[in-house]
């Protein structure tokens, strides 16, 4: 790893961030395309989210009683209800930990 | 009308939660290039110069697997390519801004940043300094993730490998999508582009997490006209 590549690295991720915000005008998008944008979140967000439960360090699919799954699950119903973040990621950790250091250990 | 430090602070608090899962991914980055046998001082600098969380991981791994930099390279920009679409929603709040508080707002665009603001965003068109919360959101991110690798790297991975905590990430975007959950149309949306990321996690250089946003907005484009 040399800094000559970091920094290549750090310029095209600078460009990624930059080119929408700065060289394009909203005119130049049009009421369709806007209307779609509104769903980015739901449409990137998940992209992150399943193969983070789904798929293993090693790049396999997991089993399907892997501890994750139910996690996750307890994340999704807390969240829903309590609308809080840390909630939502504390149920999902405690969780997770109870199945893999209490009931399965 | 909110004052500049009003936006700025409620920026900070509306991203502070999601830091329970970020300081630890932090900690887990830097660690991880010390323990693949890096120079502490280039991978504090990947902090600096990339500020890209899941990016980092994966050019290091990818570098210490004997990959080209070229690969490597090409995998942050095409990991960080989700960005363009976070620019093309925030461009329409941040249009008023000139060129240069552009450029200099970009650099803190990240992930969680993007959702907390573009949620205020959403609830308070009027304001006329909204992109303080931007800074506000982005700069927390920045402080929070400069400290947290910095630790990672000086101490090790001294957060207990056995914790599992790399599953706090798809817990904190979980706490950032669910309520759209209510939405028959983004569940859709959701679905489609959940099931893509595992359908294409082996297609090259990562680009299942670009790919699988541009099919669920694909199908969003569909369910708009389906809509009308």
């Amino acid at each position: 790893m040399t800094l000559t590549s970091i920094i290549f690295a750090g310029i095209l991720t600078y460009l990624t961030r930059m080119t929408m915000i700065a060289l394009i005008s909203r005119d130049m998008l049009g009421d369709k395309i806007k209307a779609v944008l509104e769903y980015v979140p739901s449409a990137v967000f998940p992209a992150i989210i399943f193969p983070g439960i789904f798929i293993n360090d090693f790049g396999t699919f997991i089993e399907i009683n892997d501890p994750k799954i139910f996690g996750a699950l307890v994340a999704v119903i807390v969240g829903y209800f309590s609308k809080n973040i840390i909630a939502t990621i504390s149920a999902g950790l405690v969780s997770y930990w109870f199945l893999i250091f209490v009931v399965f250990n | 009308m909110l004052s500049k430090k009003q936006l700025f602070t409620r920026g900070m608090l509306d991203i502070s939660p999601h830091m329970l899962s970020v300081i630890p991914f932090g900690i887990i980055c830097g660690a991880i290039g010390v323990e693949l046998g890096f120079n502490p001082y280039l991978v504090y600098a990947m902090s600096f110069i990339i500020f890209g969380g899941a990016s980092q991981i994966v050019f290091l791994q990818l570098l210490s697997g004997g990959a080209s930099s070229l690969v490597a390279v090409t995998s942050v920009g095409i990991i960080n390519s989700r960005h363009l679409l976070y620019g093309a929603v925030l461009s329409e709040y941040l249009e008023k801004l000139s060129f240069i508080k552009k450029l200099l707002i970009s650099y803190v665009v990240v992930d969680q940043g993007f959702a907390e603001s573009n949620k205020f965003f959403k609830k308070n068109r009027s304001e006329e300094f909204l992109h303080y919360h931007l800074i506000g959101t982005g700069c927390t991110m920045w402080v929070c993730w400069q400290i947290a690798t910095l630790s990672g790297i000086i101490l090790g991975s001294f957060v207990p490998e056995e914790l599992g905590l790399k599953f706090a990430i798809p817990l904190t975007f979980i706490a950032i999508v669910v309520q759209d959950l209510k939405k028959l149309d983004h569940d859709i949306v959701m679905i489609t582009c959940g099931l893509s990321s595992l359908l294409f996690f082996d297609a090259p250089f990562k680009s299942y997490i670009i790919i699988s946003p541009l099919i669920a907005l694909f199908v969003a484009a569909l369910l708009l006209r389906l809509k009308k």
